[in-house]
């Protein structure tokens, strides 16, 4: 075994495992190791504005990649600056792995300089943290970290390694030498609960499929095998947030994202089914609305790797424990082996049903000649750049929800988002991760004013490395979903909701040094969008759109599926005492 | 669940084997959970309760095997059945967690804790104290002229019913370890 220091084990174990790109931030807990890091040219570092913009940035490359992400900050504010991003990335199932730095173990619990109980403080939004005291043990604990974050349901792992950790010696522990961990959670479905799985698609009069987030965790050939279970079964499909482009937009099955501004005829079927096949997603409440009336007439079956994921708030009639990927090769086995039978009589009057449904148009919006559209700017969007190699990143609000319900989503990987936390600032420094990622692609962030403002300090970091990331910014001025909320439940008190000192993005552009395009005439829109996206480097596209658009469809909250408000009829009062309580 | 479904070996709270699964009565459960005896791994289960809105009625905690470096957490919760099963299932996922036995649920099982209880006086309340001791099985572990230290070992119920008994004749304070708990049998 190899003797080194402590710092060198981190670098050394980055290496082990794979890793070409660290995003972090250096300061004096961490200094052995940035020293280490300037000494070697295997992993990237890129020095990023701000720690939540590291995390963000991890968790971008991660989404887009497949592969963990990896952050590294100091301790005490570096270490709390990440808690934002290591949240996003629990409540979304993104391996991450976070390095912080440590005062030294001798100092520990003296309110040291910058310390802070990071393992404390990280505990409920971290997978699994430690707290590594002795440099003997803390290759092995890179590796487990790594086995951790990426095996069963993924998550973000923190490691914080004192100073004079990373300044004493000690025996390098091999990637194969670690000590494999005791956690190796279930990834192989019950057959016989598959089996019963099977029974509820051979006879299913309405069926539906409703995906979430980790047919995408689960890899790429999980979203093959989805693709030829909906194609052989020719059952209609519908995906959470998360889940977007496991199933293509374009295939004819897809009806679109569902929830609380999902599709009509997305919730409709999930209203009305007689057997909801959950895969990967969680039953969340953008998801359900009132949990009573969540359709109420099904036989609900559930894949889930994580086994609290199940019975959790809506009870099923087959949950079942097991990775999808290995869980649908069974199905797809089980089910052909028996003659890939389907209800042939009634699923026509199931699809007939559905085709009214999709009749309604529920995203229809009305137009203008002067004014920008917001949802009119991402169609142009979609249009214009279709085909090309592209990846979307969004901050969060109402421009998110467009985004998800106007752009098509071919493949999985494509589509980053904030799906759980809902953290505004997520989209900009997850865009620059996607880039790092895959250089010569199309990132572009689809972005509200507001969200970008949160984090638009990434913007040095994006210059810095030549990340030609594309920021979309649907501006209208205001804290759209909020606006939007005040307008339906108090009465149109727009309490803070609007900004009046907004920077101009064109001179923030020049400021960074990179380009900034202002629009507000929809006439220019396709030639603004086509100079975006001929500019070889990154861009602030300042696109002034309707300020008081509202996002529809949408479910209010505390009412079921089938009470949906499709555009702008009569809003006021629609959502009751008990519905303004929930968000 | 119908009747059919009844376990082998049923606790004498066997009746719960016909609850709902989805039934809104409040039960109590013991909780095995063998974690790894690592400093930060109580902080988590217990953060899980907290985070979750779980209760925690009863949490005893100490190293089981030295060598496997695993640590025996008996935690006593209180739930719906629904609940009951969310709260195994969120501890069954923490990366720490080796095993988690609902012992309730799973058969017959043995709970015990120890209490130790100072009750002072003098005169008839005194002898009363002592006579009360004996029926309980409670020892004197400290004895003063005008105080006794009793310790005894037992259900949970059986020490609130002691202390209820001595609170009259002077009882000034009780230390109690929670719960142990094992199932019977091989």
């Amino acid at each position: 075994m190899r003797q080194m220091t402590g710092a060198r084990m981190v670098v050394q174990a980055l290496k082990d495992q794979g890793v070409e790109v660290v995003f972090g931030y250096p300061g004096g807990a961490v200094l052995p190791i940035y020293d280490e890091i300037f000494q070697q040219n295997d992993i990237q570092h890129i020095l990023v504005r701000h720690e939540q913009g590291a995390v963000h940035m991890a968790e971008g490359y991660a989404r887009s990649t497949g592969k963990p992400g990896v952050a590294l900050v100091t301790s005490g504010p570096g270490a709390t600056n990440a808690v934002t991003g290591l949240t996003d990335a629990l409540m979304d199932s993104i391996p991450l792995i976070v390095i912080s730095g440590q005062v030294p173990t001798f100092m520990i619990g003296t309110d040291g300089f910058q310390e802070a109980d990071t393992v404390g403080i990280t505990r409920p939004c971290t997978k699994m943290n430690w707290l590594v005291k002795d440099t003997a043990k803390l290759a092995e604990t890179m590796h487990q970290a790594f086995h951790v974050a990426t095996h069963g349901r993924p998550g973000p792992v923190l490691i914080d390694i004192p100073k004079d950790v990373q300044f004493a010696t000690a025996d390098y522990t091999p990637r194969e030498a670690a000590k494999v961990s005791h956690y190796q959670p279930r990834v192989r479905g019950d057959e016989a609960l598959i089996a019963k799985l099977v029974d509820l698609i051979e006879t299913a009069e309405r069926p539906v499929f409703y995906t979430g987030g980790g047919v995408i965790n689960s890899g790429r050939t999980a979203s093959v095998l989805l693709r030829d279970l909906v194609a052989e079964t020719d059952f209609p499909i519908t995906s959470t947030l998360m889940g977007l482009g496991s199933y293509p937009a374009s295939g004819k099955n897809w009806l679109g994202m569902l929830g609380m501004h999902g599709l009509y005829e997305a919730n409709l079927a999930m209203h009305g089914c007689d057997v909801m096949i959950n895969i990967g997603a969680r039953f969340d409440d953008r998801i359900t609305g009132r949990i009573k009336d969540f359709s109420p007439h099904s036989k609900k079956a559930h894949i889930d790797i994580d086994p609290s994921s199940i019975n959790k708030v809506v009870r099923v009639d087959v949950g079942i424990v097991g990775d999808v990927t290995l869980v649908l090769e069974e199905v797809l086995r089980q089910w052909r082996a028996r003659g890939s039978k389907t209800n042939r009589a009634a699923l026509p009057k199931w699809w007939a049903q559905i085709t009214e449904w999709r009749a309604v148009k529920c995203l229809t919006y009305k137009n203008s000649s002067t004014v920008i559209k917001p949802q009119y700017a991402l169609e142009r969007l979609e249009a214009l750049t279709k085909g090309m190699d592209r990846y979307i990143t969004t901050e969060v609000g109402q421009h998110q929800m467009w985004a998800a319900q106007f752009l098509g989503f071919e493949d999985p990987h494509r589509w980053m988002t904030s799906g759980g936390l809902g953290t505004m600032g997520y989209g900009l420094p997850a865009s620059i991760g996607v880039q790092v990622a895959h250089p010569d692609a199309l990132v572009i962030n689809v972005a509200g004013e507001a969200s970008w403002l949160m984090n638009m300090q990434e913007m040095g970091t994006a210059m810095q490395f030549r990340a030609p990331v594309k920021q979309f910014i649907l501006n209208n001025e205001r804290l759209g979903m909020v606006r939007q909320w005040q307008e339906l439940l108090h009465g149109e008190r727009y309490s803070s909701s609007w900004s009046e000192a907004l920077p101009d993005f064109v001179k923030l552009a020049e400021a960074f040094g990179c380009k900034g395009i202002r629009i507000d005439d929809p006439a220019d829109l396709d030639e603004a969008i086509k100079e975006m996206l001929a500019y070889n480097g990154p861009v602030i596209f300042d696109c002034r759109v309707e300020k008081h658009e509202n996002c529809f469809p949408m479910i209010p909250s505390g009412k079921p599926h089938n009470e949906m408000l499709l555009g702008d009829a009569d809003t006021q009062g629609v959502i009751g005492s008990k519905g303004a309580v929930l968000v | 669940m119908s009747a059919l479904n009844i376990k082998k070996g049923s606790t004498s709270h066997s009746a719960y084997e016909l609850r709902d699964p989805n039934g809104d009565v409040i039960e109590s459960h013991t909780l095995a959970v063998v974690v790894d005896n690592e400093s930060g791994v109580l902080a988590r289960v217990i953060g899980l309760f907290s985070g979750r809105g779980y209760n925690i009625d009863s949490l005893t905690v100490a190293e089981v095997d030295h060598e496997g470096h695993l640590s025996r957490i008996t935690v006593v919760t209180r739930g719906t059945p629904p609940v009951i099963a969310q709260i195994k299932a969120q501890l069954d996922r923490l990366v720490p967690v080796h095993e988690v036995h609902d012992l309730t649920a799973e058969g017959p099982s043995v709970q015990r804790e120890l209490a130790l209880f100072k009750v002072s006086g003098k005169g008839e309340a005194r002898i009363e104290a002592l006579r009360l001791a004996e029926i309980f099985r409670a020892n004197v572990v400290d004895s003063t002229l005008e105080s006794f230290v009793f310790e005894m070992t037992g259900t949970p119920e059986k020490i609130d019913a002691f202390a209820d008994l001595m609170r009259p004749l002077g009882l000034r304070e009780i230390a109690r370890t929670g719960v142990a708990a094992l199932s019977r049998g091989a």
